[in-house]
Order: C-alpha cells, then structure tokens, then sequence
C-alpha cells in the first residue's frame, strides 16, 4: 500500500520544461523559409538539367551559394520539427515512436551537413 | 427506443462528416510537408554528386530529370506551393488575424488559387528558361 498523495506521485515528472519553444522555433523558422525557399527555388529552377560546368559556376557564385546553405540549414531544421509533431502524433507504439523520433532527428541533421559541406566544396572551388 | 438510439450520431463521431475545405486543407499540410523531405532529400543527393564529380552528377542528374524524377520533381514544386501558401495562413492565425469562420473560408481559396497560380508562373518559367 502506497502512502504518497496522488499530486507526490507525478510531482517533478510533469512537462518536458520546453514550454513553447518546439512551436516557436516552427515559426521562426518558417518566416525564415519565406524568402529563403523562393530565392533558393527561382535558382534551382533555372539550374536543375543543366549541364555540371553551368551549376558548378551558378553555386560557385557568393550569393547562390550563401542562399542554398542557409536555405538547407533552415529547411531541414523546420523539417525535423514538423516531422517530430506527425511522428507524436500517428505513432502510439512507444518503441516504434521513440525510434522514429531518432531516425528523424538523424536524417534531418545528417542530411543537412551533406548538402551544407557539398555545396561549401562547390563554393569554395573544390571541383569543377 | 434501443434500437432507435443506437442509430443516433455520437457526439465526437469525425468520420461520418463531410470534410470541410478548411480540414482537406489541414491534412494536406502534413502531407506536402511530410513528402518534401523526398524533394529535401533528391536536392542534397544532386549537390553531393556535383560535389563528387562530373560523372556521379550527370548520373544523379540524368535520374532527376528522367520521366519519373521529372514527375516527383512536379510533385514537390506543386507540394512547395500548397506548403508555401497554407504556412502563410498558418502565420497569420498565430498572429491572431483573418481567425474565423468567413475569412477561413476565403483564405483557403485563396491558398488553393495561389497554389496554382505559383505552380503554373513556375511550370513557364521553366519552359521559357529552357526553350
């Protein structure tokens, strides 16, 4: 038989002490995304089929460059939050949600660092 | 009068109403959203190849812009759009603006209209860049 009162029986096991910073951070990132995601699509658009010296020259450019690295940072950032919000909510099986929950943080990093230090190796005329 | 009430609606029954624009709207944002992490992911494949090499580009490039790279590629630009548009909405209700039933209503066409509408500016462009 228990002795706790039911309020010392969930006392400090209560919110994960984020408070709003998950949906801030969405919205932060998504103002970011407004100008970033057209700048970098109006430039992936024309470039995307083209032949390796026109896009090695298109992101060898300071400003296509500056605006496709910030442009992955943000998006995948804003990505993984969104992600993290559909796993919570259509995956109850605890195993299953944890590890999606990992799998996701670590795509969206991972993939992130790939495309930042392959267009940096672009940029910084590595190739080409 | 069992057989009567049994036949009643439960209060919080979703699945037997007609889905209004406002709810296609809501879940297609997490749909777009969740698919363009296929586009997010065939974009950093195609700068990690530029990254490589001519020949592993030409490759990625070659899949891209094949048939059916062409079509996923059609359906994240459509998919951008609706994100790009709705995520405007979004922003304006975490605001606390355009926050009822009315100018929910007109700004879900709106959405829809500017999805289009950017979808097809994007589709001639496209066309006019390459001739």
């Amino acid at each position: 038989m228990g002795f706790q009162t039911n309020f010392s029986k969930v006392d400090g096991l209560g919110s994960s002490k984020e408070g709003t910073h998950h949906w801030w951070m969405q919205r932060l990132s998504a103002v970011a995304l407004i100008p970033l995601s057209l700048l970098f699509v109006y430039t992936f658009m024309q470039i995307l089929g083209s032949g390796y010296q026109e896009f090695v020259d298109t992101y060898s450019n300071l400003g296509n460059a500056i605006v496709a690295i910030l442009f992955l940072i943000v998006a995948f950032f804003h990505l993984r939050l969104g992600l993290q919000v559909v796993i919570e909510d259509y995956v109850h099986s605890k195993t299953w949600k944890v590890l999606l929950l990992i799998v996701n943080t670590l795509f969206c990093w991972g993939l992130m660092g790939v495309g930042v230090i392959s267009i940096a190796r672009i940029a910084f005329g590595f190739v080409g | 009068m069992n057989k009567i009430r049994s036949q009643r609606p439960l209060s919080p029954h979703a699945t037997i109403y007609r889905w209004p624009l406002n709810a296609i709207m809501s879940i297609m944002h997490r749909i777009t959203g969740v698919g363009l992490f296929v586009g997010g992911f065939l974009i950093v494949w195609w700068f990690f190849a530029g990254a490589i090499s001519e020949s592993y580009y030409d490759f990625v490039s070659c899949i891209v812009t094949s048939i059916y790279g062409d079509l996923v590629m059609l359906a994240c630009l459509t998919g951008f759009w609706f994100h790009f548009c709705n995520g405007i909405r979004h922003l304006f209700w975490d605001v606390g603006l355009t926050f009822n039933e009315r100018n929910v209503m007109i700004s879900a066409i709106l959405g829809l209209l500017g999805t289009a509408f950017l979808t097809a500016l994007s589709l001639l462009s496209i066309y006019f860049w390459y001739g």
